[in-house]
């Protein structure tokens, strides 16, 4: 089997990397996530920029793994398989918006957030694991 | 009306940038897409050498402000201090990201970089919603 420490050790850099590019965004401030959501007041561009960065990158790797029989650490590629618009789809991201909206909190910024030890973050990620965990039962059955 | 004090086009780009390297360092290292939410529910439901990789990109996450900390002060990050509604806002995220199979990252990033039609279905859904749930919520409220 393949060495898994080594692959725990690169998502843990990626992590780390990840929540470091959240925090030079901005995008680990609520505040500012909300001032990119709301177009009808005053508005600030910044999350698009953030996005348009971060999808130009990862389309490159997404490209060039398409000519690589396997990933550098010798796993598959998980490709995801969905591609239909389906009613959960649809429901669950309105759901996910809507949540979003309310606090400008999502699932990144809201562990880096939480891992400064911030009372408010805590509460969001114990809330998001609860809803997490009801989806699955929910779906299990 | 765009709000110039607040547009951080710099920090906005170079913050994106590192996020799509982690999301294309964990694709072409590890094979795996970086969504915040799927890589979460999994560390649930996987076996112990599935788990490791993702409760290690989480703990990369929650870490990162601490890394952070090492070369420069935290970053401001004004959240509600209504506790009811962090509770409530983290579950509608936890519930409508895994029921729609992804989050700002997994859809809105990743998705969108391998030009996944059900991810910017998706992703359009979110973002309209949490549009509106913030027009709802500062100017009509």
């Amino acid at each position: 089997m393949k060495q898994h420490w080594v692959l725990s050790l690169s998502a843990f850099i990626c992590g780390l990397l990840f929540g470091l590019g959240l925090l030079m965004a901005g995008m680990a401030n609520p505040a500012k996530v909300l001032g990119f959501l709301d177009i009808a007041g005053l508005w600030d561009p910044s999350l698009a920029l953030v996005m348009i960065g971060a999808i130009a990158v990862a389309f490159v790797a997404f490209r060039v793994s398409k000519t690589m029989p396997q990933s550098l650490l010798k796993t598959k590629f998980s490709w995801p398989e969905a591609t239909a618009i389906t009613r959960p789809l649809l429901a669950g991201s309105a759901l996910f918006g809507l949540g979003w909206g309310l606090v400008g909190l999502c699932p990144g910024p809201a562990l880096v957030l939480a891992g400064t030890g911030s009372v408010e973050g805590l509460i969001f990620i114990v809330f998001m694991l609860m809803g997490i965990r009801l989806v699955d039962y929910f779906q299990a059955r | 009306m765009i709000d110039w004090t607040h547009f951080t086009p710099e920090s906005a780009l170079l913050g994106g940038l590192m996020i799509g390297l982690a999301c294309a360092l964990l694709w072409l290292l590890n094979g795996r897409i970086a969504g915040v939410i799927g890589i979460t529910a999994g560390t649930f439901t996987s076996s112990n050498q599935e788990r490791n990789w993702r409760l290690a990109f989480i703990l990369g996450l929650v870490l990162s402000s601490w890394l952070w900390l090492m070369l420069a002060p935290l970053p401001v990050a004004e959240v509600t201090d209504n506790y009811g509604l962090l509770a409530a806002a983290g579950l509608l995220v936890g519930i409508g990201a895994r029921l729609g199979s992804g989050c700002t990252s997994g859809h809105g990033v990743c998705g969108l970089a391998r030009l996944s039609v059900r991810s910017l279905v998706a992703t359009l859904t979110f973002m309209g919603v949490a549009v509106i749930t913030v027009f709802i919520v500062r100017h009509l409220l």
